[in-house]
């Protein structure tokens, strides 16, 4: 033990807060979450852990919550702590609507998010928030879609497509290099899906998927069509597979 | 002076708001819209002291949007009923209490039934076939009890509600710079 990590609200010589780094570290531990933003659409995917044979599965909390109407969140880390995290934001969702008369910005509500999770790093008495959130949707009477992440620390960020959690660096590493400009709702939703399968091995049943669309309520995908655009996903995987396979197989005959 | 009337038909609630905003003895508006949306399918309209109507109305919608957004359903007119009965009892006991009276009207999505409620600013609820609040009470109340019929239409319920506002053109003292008209039923609000 260094005995820089018993009190929250204390520097290690070398400039370290360990409570804040070890918040990031159960938020390595949590579900994977990704977001990606097309032309005129934004898609969360989560990774969903199976339930338990026993389980009742209606209700069993989502990853990804509704902030207001035009507003949604996905996170990674612990569950718990999203839940207090998520109250806070839709309280301030309302507020920000009973006070100004308009509905909350994607910033504004990434700022405060940002902001009560910087407030849990230098407060006495508490611990920061294990966990990591991206925030989406759209800004009233705009159709620019938003994703932004907020982190334990407090640090907040805008991506063009971005993911959290357990691998987030393999599923990351996967958008860069599979991401395009001004994709369409099909394309977009296929990317996330697409990306989160690196790391969910268990297929539709393992994986969540919210789609914000300017002016329109949230929208869940059900299990069938999720199956649907995994099946068509592997079977597109598989037929490359053949024809580099194929081509490997002529380069050696030729050879 | 406001006039705010309720009437449920058979598949729907109609409120009727009059549509002046008034200080003292000037008319500082004549499209003053005295209702406020609080959930998909429920609709309340108040009439009273004139800083505490809109702040307790939207104090109610807030919460109520509040409640819908962390439960992630819509809470039904009765309850929503309840709500702002219970803050107006509470209101009631406290320093400065709202001077609001209230209509609520709604459509039960569960019971699949419109529904409308009485409540004024001493924290008194009914739920009611057809209501009024104020002056506009002495007026029309008569009208309402001689026309309605349970099971009414839409047809039957606006013209009902067109001989309220006639008569109350021809016997209320002020101008009331109109009515405006909003129906709740299963699709939700609309304004005529």
């Amino acid at each position: 033990m260094s005995g820089y990590d018993r009190a929250l609200s204390v520097f290690s010589p070398d400039g370290h807060v360990f409570q804040v780094e070890y918040a990031l570290e159960a938020v390595k531990r949590g579900t994977c979450a990704v977001g990606v933003k097309g032309s005129n659409i934004v898609v969360l995917g989560c990774e969903k852990r199976t339930a338990m044979k026993l389980q009742d599965t209606r209700i069993t909390p989502s990853k990804i919550a509704l902030i207001d109407h035009h507003v949604c969140l996905a996170f990674a880390g612990l569950n718990a702590d999203a839940r207090v995290l998520v109250d806070k934001a839709r309280v301030e969702a309302q507020s920000h609507r009973l006070t100004v008369e308009d509905p909350v910005t994607i910033e504004y509500l990434t700022k405060y998010i940002a902001g009560v999770q910087q407030r849990y790093t230098q407060s006495g008495g508490v611990r920061p928030f294990g966990i990591s959130t991206l925030v989406i949707g759209f800004d009233p009477n705009d159709d620019l879609p938003r994703l932004y992440q907020t982190e334990p620390s407090g640090i907040y960020s805008a991506w063009k497509a971005n993911a959290i959690g357990r691998s987030s660096k393999t599923v990351r590493e996967f958008l860069e290099r599979n991401y395009q400009e001004d994709m369409d709702r099909e394309e977009t939703i296929r990317l996330a899906i697409k990306s989160l399968l690196e790391v969910v091995q268990t297929g539709a049943r393992n994986i969540e998927i919210a789609i914000m669309a300017p002016g329109k309520p949230m929208e869940m995908l059900d299990f069938d069509s999720i199956e649907q655009y995994v099946k068509d996903i592997e079977t597109e995987k598989e037929a490359e597979a053949a024809k580099k396979k194929a081509r490997s197989g002529q380069v050696s005959s030729n050879a | 002076m406001d006039v705010i009337l309720g009437l449920t038909t058979k598949d729907a609630v109609i409120v009727a708001t009059s549509m002046a905003a008034v200080r003292g003895v000037s008319i500082l508006k004549a499209d003053d819209d005295k209702t406020r949306i609080v959930a998909p399918h429920t609709l309340v309209a108040y009439t009273g002291e004139a800083g505490d109507t809109v702040q307790f109305a939207e104090y109610v919608q807030a919460n109520i949007q509040l409640h819908g957004m962390r439960n992630e359903t819509e809470l039904s007119p009765p309850a929503i009923t309840s709500f702002v009965r219970s803050e107006l009892a509470k209101s009631l006991r406290s320093r400065k209490p709202y001077q609001v009276n209230i209509l609520i009207g709604g459509y039960d999505t569960a019971t699949e039934k419109p529904c409308l409620y009485w409540v004024d600013y001493l924290a008194s609820r009914a739920q009611v076939p057809y209501a009024a609040h104020g002056y506009a009470a002495y007026y029309t109340l008569s009208l309402l009890d001689r026309w309605y019929k349970k099971d009414l239409s839409l047809e039957e319920g606006m013209k009902i509600m067109e001989m309220c506002v006639t008569e109350l053109r021809t016997r209320l003292p002020i101008d009331f710079k109109g009515i405006q008209i909003k129906i709740i039923d299963r699709d939700g609000v609309r304004t005529v």
